[in-house]
C-alpha cells in the first residue's frame, strides 16, 4: 500500500507547497494601498444594496439530497461492475432491482416536482 | 526505499512542471482559437506569435495587488483558492502518461501511484472541487459571489451522477477499476471503449464540460449577469489560482477521458520507440481541450432551469439506461 | 519501515483533532471543514490498512456528498457562528445527544473487545492486512453480492424511503416559500414574473 499512497500525499503537500508559495509571492510582489471603496463588495460602481445574509431557496437543497442518494447508487455500481461477469445473471438481477428501487425513487421525485426549475 | 523516494520526488516535479506549463499554454491556446474562430489575431504582441502571453500573466498577476475585502470571512476566503487548486493537480497523481520504461536500468512507471481503484480515485477527487466555489462564494460577502457559487455547486453535483455513471458502461466491460489496466485492454484502435459505449462517450464528455464549469455550461461565471460568479472579489494569484484551477481541471478530465475511451498512450509504434507513447497521449489530451474551445466558440449558454432540466430529465436517465443495456450485454 | 509509522500516527492525531475541533468550533463552516480534515485523515488510515477501496469511498461519499450537504444546511439556514440557536422544547431531545454518544461508546466497546478477543488474525495491526487481496474491490465486490445480497437490497429500500422523506420534507417548505414569494410581489404593487429568489 505505501507505494501506492505515498506519491499521493506527497503530492498533495508539494502543490499545497506551491499555492502557499503563490498567496506569499503576491502578498509580498503586490503593492498594497488602501482606500475606502476598494474594501466594498463589487457591485458595478454604486452603492451596496440588500444583504447577502438571505437564506438559500430549499431547491437546492433537494438537489444535495437527491444527489447523495444517486451517489450511494453509483458507488455500488462501481464494485458491481468489477465483478459483473462472474456473477453472471443473478448477480445482474440483484442490480437490477437496486437500479428499479432507486428509479421509483427519481420518478416519484419527478412527480412531485422536485426537479422543476423555473 | 530511498531511492524510491527519490524517484516518486523526480516524477512528481515533472508531471506538475508539465500539467502547469499545459495550463499556462491552455490559455494561451484558447485566446488563439477563440480568436482565430472569430477572425480576430488574439495575443501577438509578447514574444513571436505572442508566445510569450502566459509568462506575461503570470508575471502581472503576481504584481497586482492582494485586495482582501473588508466583510468577508477571513480565514475561508483566505483558504478557497487553495482549496480549489489542490484536488485539481491531484488527479494527476493516477493518470498514465505512457508506457513504462526503463531508465538507467530500472524499470520504472510513467504514473505516480498505480492505484488498482484508480477510477474511485478520479471521481473522489472530482467530487472534493465543489468546496473551493461553494467557500469562496460564501465567504466574499459579495452578491455576485454567492450566486454563483450555489449556482455552480449545484450545477456540479447534478452532472457529477452523470459524470460517475458513464463510466461505469466502461467497466461493465473492462472487469477492472485501474487506469493502466484500461489502458492495457485498448491496445488496438479498435479496442477503443469509444466505439463499444459511444452514448458513455458523448455522456462523459458532456458532464466533464458542466463539471469543470467551463461554456455552455459556465453559468457560474455567466460574465453577462454575475460579473465574474464566485471569483468577483479576488484578484492577484489568489484569483490566477481559481484560474489555474479551473484549466488543470480541463486537462484533468481530458486525461483521464483520453485514458477511458481514447487508449490513453497506446499507438502504433509505440514498442518500438516508446518515448512516442508520450506524444499519442499528449495528441489525444489536445484533442479534448480543442473540442473544449470549440464548444464554448459555437455555443451559447444555457439559462440556469434549462442546465437542471437537461442534467436531471435527459442525461441522468439516458446514463441510466446505458449502464442497464450495457450490463446485460456484458452479462449474457 | 519507520515512514510508514510516522504517517500512521500523523493521521491519527489529525483525524482525532479535526473531530474535536468540529465539535468545539462555533462556525459552522469551521465545523464542516475540521470535519472534512478528518475524513481525509481516516482514509489516509483506511489505505494504509490495505483497504484501498474504503478508503477511497470514504472520500467519495462522505466528503464529496454528505460534507457538501451539510455546507448547504449551513448555507440554506445562512448560519454564520455566533447565533443562538436556543435549546430543544421537548426534553427528550436536549438528553438525545448524550444518550446516542453513550450507546455509540458502548457498540465501540463491545466492536474493540469482539474483534481482539476472536481469532488473532483480526486484528491486523497498523502494517497492513494478513490477507493479500483484504479490501480489493473484487472481494468486496463479491460479499457485497453474495453474503450480504439482503442489507444491499435493503439500502436501496433506504435509499427509497429517503427520497419520499425528503420530497414530503422540502414540498412543505417550497409552499412557504413560494408563499412568501406571491406576498412579495403583491406588495411590490405589480404582477410582473420578477423572481425574487
Amino acid at each position: 500500500m505505501f507505494e501506492v499512497f505515498f506519491p499521493i500525499l506527497m503530492l498533495a503537500l508539494i502543490v499545497g507547497g506551491i499555492a502557499a508559495a503563490f498567496i506569499f509571492l503576491s502578498i509580498v510582489l503586490g503593492k498594497r494601498t488602501r482606500l475606502g471603496a476598494k474594501g466594498r463588495p463589487y457591485e458595478c460602481g454604486i452603492e451596496p444594496m440588500g444583504s447577502t445574509q438571505d437564506p438559500v431557496p430549499v431547491k437546492f437543497y433537494m438537489v444535495a439530497i437527491s444527489f447523495i442518494l444517486f451517489d450511494i447508487e453509483v458507488i455500488f455500481l462501481y464494485p458491481y461492475a468489477v465483478v459483473a461477469r462472474q456473477l453472471g445473471l443473478f448477480g445482474f438481477i440483484e442490480i437490477l432491482i437496486f437500479i428499479t428501487l432507486i428509479m421509483v425513487g427519481y420518478f416519484y421525485e419527478l412527480g412531485r416536482g422536485a426537479f422543476k426549475w423555473d | 526505499m530511498l531511492e524510491m523516494v527519490i524517484i516518486t520526488l523526480l516524477k512528481i516535479i515533472a508531471v506538475l512542471a508539465v500539467v502547469l506549463t499545459g495550463c499556462a499554454y491552455s490559455t494561451y491556446l484558447e485566446r488563439k482559437v477563440v480568436a482565430a474562430m472569430q477572425h480576430r489575431i488574439g495575443p501577438s504582441y509578447a514574444g513571436p506569435y505572442g508566445l510569450l502571453q502566459p509568462l506575461a500573466d503570470a508575471v502581472k498577476l503576481m504584481f497586482k495587488e492582494d485586495i482582501i475585502p473588508d466583510n468577508v470571512e477571513r480565514w475561508t476566503y483566505a483558504m478557497a483558492p487553495a482549496i480549489s487548486f489542490i484536488p485539481a493537480l491531484l488527479t494527476f497523481a493516477v493518470v498514465p502518461f505512457g508506457m513504462d520504461m526503463t531508465i538507467f536500468g530500472r524499470e520504472i512507471k510513467m504514473v505516480l501511484s498505480d492505484m488498482n481503484v484508480g477510477v474511485l480515485f478520479v471521481f473522489a477527487i472530482t467530487s472534493m472541487g465543489i468546496y473551493g466555489i461553494v467557500l469562496a462564494g460564501w465567504s466574499s460577502g459579495s452578491k455576485y459571489s454567492l450566486l454563483g457559487s450555489i449556482r455552480s455547486s449545484a450545477q456540479m453535483i447534478s452532472y457529477e451522477i452523470s459524470y460517475g455513471l458513464s463510466i461505469v458502461g466502461v467497466l461493465f466491460i473492462a472487469n477492472t477499476l485501474s487506469l493502466s489496466e484500461l489502458i492495457a485492454q485498448q491496445e488496438t484502435i479498435l479496442d477503443w471503449f469509444i466505439f463499444s459505449q459511444p452514448v458513455g462517450f458523448l455522456l462523459y464528455v458532456t458532464c466533464a464540460v458542466a463539471e469543470t464549469n467551463r461554456a455552455p455550461f459556465d453559468l457560474p461565471e455567466a460574465e453577462s449577469e454575475l460579473v465574474a460568479g464566485y471569483h468577483t472579489e479576488y484578484s492577484s494569484m489568489r484569483f490566477s489560482m481559481f484560474f489555474i484551477g479551473e484549466y488543470a481541471n480541463m486537462l484533468a478530465v481530458s486525461a483521464v477521458g483520453t485514458v477511458f475511451f481514447l487508449g490513453g498512450w497506446q499507438g502504433p509504434f509505440t514498442e518500438q520507440v516508446p518515448i512516442l507513447s508520450f506524444v499519442w497521449f499528449f495528441v489525444k489530451v489536445f484533442m479534448f481541450m480543442f473540442v473544449y474551445i470549440w464548444l464554448r466558440a459555437t455555443f451559447p449558454r444555457f439559462r440556469y432551469d434549462q442546465l437542471m432540466n437537461f442534467g436531471w430529465k435527459i442525461l441522468l436517465p439516458l446514463a441510466v439506461v446505458n449502464t442497464v443495456v450495457t450490463g446485460f450485454f456484458v452479462v449474457l | 519501515m519507520t515512514l510508514d509509522v510516522a504517517i500512521f500516527f500523523i493521521s491519527a492525531i489529525v483525524a482525532v483533532f479535526g473531530a474535536t475541533m468540529m465539535i468545539t468550533v462555533r462556525n459552522p463552516v469551521a465545523s464542516v471543514l475540521y470535519l472534512l480534515v478528518s475524513f481525509a485523515a481516516q482514509a489516509v488510515l483506511f489505505i494504509q490498512l490495505g483497504a484501498l477501496f474504503l478508503g477511497v469511498v470514504l472520500i467519495i461519499v462522505y466528503v464529496g456528498a454528505i460534507l457538501v450537504l451539510f455546507l448547504f444546511v449551513v448555507m440554506l439556514l445562512n448560519l454564520r457562528g455566533g447565533e443562538d440557536l436556543g435549546q430543544p422544547s421537548r426534553p427528550m431531545s436536549r438528553f438525545s445527544k448524550y444518550l446516542i454518544g453513550a450507546l455509540l461508546l458502548v457498540e465501540l466497546v463491545f466492536v474493540i473487545r469482539g474483534s481482539a478477543g476472536g481469532t488473532d488474525q483480526t486484528v491486523t495491526g497498523m502494517m497492513g492486512p494478513v490477507v493479500e487481496t483484504f479490501g480489493s474491490v473484487q472481494d468486496v465486490g463479491m460479499l457485497l453480492f453474495t453474503t450480504y445480497l439482503y442489507p444491499f437490497e435493503l439500502t436501496g429500500v433506504l435509499l427509497l424511503v429517503a427520497i419520499v422523506g425528503a420530497v414530503v420534507i422540502a414540498k412543505r417548505e417550497t409552499e412557504r416559500e413560494a408563499a412568501q414569494k406571491k406576498q412579495l410581489v403583491e406588495e411590490r404593487g405589480h404582477s410582473s414574473e420578477e423572481k425574487v429568489s
